[in-house]
């Protein structure tokens, strides 16, 4: 039992940026742009978070830091894809290569290359629930785990039940139908990128502000391109994209435990089996699958 | 009044476009060494003009380029066809890992047949991780862009648990492949460097890109799909056939690139054995305008960029990430810059009012 509640918490842990960074671009992809900037968004947030809160001596301005450098880089992306009307895929590609190296240039200019990486004196503390019950190892999380939890609902709710989700599905769906319904294409889609980023940012923020403490070079360590896969998985629903992230913080939870207690097993396979499952559903889904139908596209008006 | 109207641009300005590109990114690059406290012009000295003056360095920068130029020839095979392949990085982990695979057998193989057979291992390593996307593409219409990025970590996983498993060495604990055989080694093309096989491999690689796209009938039909998959259809161009056999020559030469770096530099596979390339690959194919000569060229000037990052973080102690940074910049800067291809400037009068 003891293992199986020590799992549960370790895969809320684990589970908690990719939960973020998913949702974030599930918005941004069903607004019709897919971002690839992710992986670098991450890393970048993630180190300005640190820096600013390590000089500040401030969390609270770390974590707007992140947040703000995650909403930036997505609106480059969008003045690339959306405004210039770049290839989408390479212009985010290009934005996580520039953003991972500002973020190992700037580390090392400001801490050098020393062997001992400078941790934040204090990070995020947890916020434990059902205290003196059996489930609060599993509830002592950081406060951002909890946001993450409320934001599935909340997004799931924003994206099908309001007019600003209705109007980010139609640019995503059919840009030339949004735009003569009246719908400014480009700002709808700017929007996505602003929430989407802010989300991304905050994935970061998690990482060095909460979990570490600390800024390291493989810190995000592909958990963006998981992200992508994820949304994928999850139908690019909030819902299903919180149960594809579940299933992706156990998986890797699963295997930490199990390497721990000395079991032989090419624990590779279980961090691999997410982006597998999601190649087999692609697969299954074929032709079928619920693409944002303008995912990919850039809108150019008519004569522009 | 100057306009710009759609059209392709002139000649003249389509030469000018990389040159432009790599102004541009300079000049925003030195924002980022002028806040780092180094003089930008004492950067740039140390990192594009000091390694062209040694010759270990011009050389060294051979040795950079052989993986560049290969996966720059990938991804311009695929990129020209509508083929967005992302997974040259995987591809070429395919190649390295076959090659590792196959290269400690050949202990007892004449010199040129292990060669080859490294060769065939590596192109059929890339061509086999290259399939499974490929055909879900042509048959089931699925997303590459997606696939190919995927499989990219999928393969390094796979290694790492070989590397961790049954290749880590009992005595040492090193996570590393066996060595393959000697006479599988690729030798060296240039006495006293480091230059290898490879690069000679990376050169055969440019002028089949340069053949096939300028002299055959399948580059052409590669171009047509390219540039738009409904005309060529309409025009009779088998799409779905041109698009795989394209996205598997991509994958091959990929591969090569791989058993290119495990047969010429290392000699095992290891952890981390590209740093990159695949990436770096999309960044030359776009940089080199999805054409031979293009592609020679930025392979080159980003290896030069690589040798020249690293001697310049050791001469001046500006951290060798500078290189990322020049090269993203490079990619995104080219990606809007080949915006102005799309225009022409004319000069006209200003316009009327519809009636």
């Amino acid at each position: 039992m003891d293992f199986v509640i020590a799992l549960l918490g370790a895969t809320l842990r684990i589970f908690t940026p990719i939960l973020l960074a998913a949702l974030g671009e599930t918005l941004i992809e069903r607004a019709g742009i897919l971002n690839l900037g992710i992986e670098g968004t991450m890393l970048l947030s993630a180190f300005s978070g640190f820096v600013v809160a390590q000089l500040s001596g401030s969390l609270w301005l770390g974590l707007s830091a992140a947040l703000l450098t995650g909403i930036l880089l997505c609106v480059f992306m969008g003045l690339l894809s959306v405004t210039l009307g770049l290839n989408q895929h390479v212009a985010g590609l290009g934005i996580t290569l520039l953003a991972s190296g500002l973020a190992l240039f700037s580390f090392r200019i400001l801490y050098g290359g020393s062997s001992t990486p400078p941790s934040l004196e204090r990070s995020f503390a947890q916020l434990a629930l059902f205290k003196g019950t059996a489930l609060e190892p599993i509830f002592s999380q950081y406060g951002i785990t909890y946001i993450a939890l409320l934001l599935v609902p909340i997004l799931g709710w924003l994206l099908m039940h309001t007019s600003f989700g209705l109007r980010l599905r139609s640019v995503g769906e059919n840009p030339e139908a949004a735009d003569i319904a009246g719908l400014n294409v480009y700002w709808v889609r700017y929007q996505a990128l602003i929430v989407g980023g802010a989300l991304m940012g905050l994935a970061g923020a998690y990482l060095s502000l909460a979990q570490l403490g600390a800024f390291t070079h493989g810190m995000v360590n592909g958990r963006g391109w998981v992200a992508i896969a994820i949304v994928i998985f999850g139908n690019w629903q909030p819902s299903k994209v919180f149960y594809g992230a579940l299933l992706f913080g156990f998986l890797q939870a699963l295997q930490l435990r199990l390497q721990a207690q000395g079991i032989p097993l090419p624990y590779e396979a279980l961090l691999a089996l997410p982006y597998i499952i999601t190649i087999i559903i692609l697969a299954l889904a074929g032709r079928n699958a619920s693409y944002p139908a303008a995912l990919l596209k850039a809108y150019r008006r008519e004569g522009a | 009044m100057l306009r710009l109207e759609r059209g392709s641009a002139p000649l003249w300005l389509r030469a000018l476009l990389p040159i432009a590109a790599v102004l541009i990114t300079f000049l925003l690059v030195s924002l980022a060494i002028w806040a780092a406290g180094a003089n930008p012009l004492d950067v740039f000295y140390e990192m594009l003009i000091k390694p062209l003056s040694k010759r270990t360095s011009r050389l060294e920068i051979l040795v950079q380029a052989t993986p560049l130029i290969l996966t720059g020839v990938a991804v311009t095979y695929a990129f020209a066809a509508g083929y967005y392949n992302i997974g040259a990085e995987g591809q070429l982990y395919a190649g390295a890992l076959m090659g590792a695979l196959v290269g400690p057998k050949l202990t007892s193989v004449p010199a040129f047949f292990a060669i080859i057979v490294m060769l065939l291992a590596g192109f059929l390593g890339g061509v086999l991780w290259a399939l499974i996307p490929a055909l879900l593409k042509v048959r089931l219409k699925v997303d590459e862009v997606v696939t190919t990025l995927l499989l990219n970590s999928v393969i390094v996983f796979f290694i790492s648990a070989l590397l961790n498993g049954v290749w880590r060495d009992p005595i040492s604990g090193w996570p590393r492949s066996p060595a393959i055989a000697e006479s599988a080694q690729f030798p060296s093309i240039i006495s006293r460097s480091r230059v290898h096989l490879g690069f000679i491999l990376a050169v055969l690689a440019l002028l089949s890109l340069w053949w096939v796209l300028k002299r055959t009938r399948f580059g052409l039909e590669l171009r047509a799909s390219g540039l738009g998959k409904e005309a060529a259809r309409f025009m009779g161009v088998p799409v779905a056939k041109t698009m795989l056999t394209a996205a598997l020559i991509s994958g091959g030469i990929a591969g090569l690139a791989g058993v290119s770096e495990v047969a010429g530099v290392h000699y095992y596979l290891i952890d981390g054995l590209s740093p990159g390339y695949g990436y770096t690959g999309i960044i030359v194919a776009t940089f080199g305008g999805l054409q031979a000569l293009g592609v020679a060229i930025a392979g080159l000037f980003l290896a030069l960029v690589d040798t020249g990052a690293l001697s310049a973080s050791r001469a001046l102690g500006i951290p060798a990430y500078l290189g990322d940074i020049v090269q993203a910049t490079l990619l995104i800067v080219t990606l809007a810059v080949l915006l102005l291809n799309r225009y022409r400037i004319v000069r006209s009068k200003p316009m009327r009012k519809a009636p």
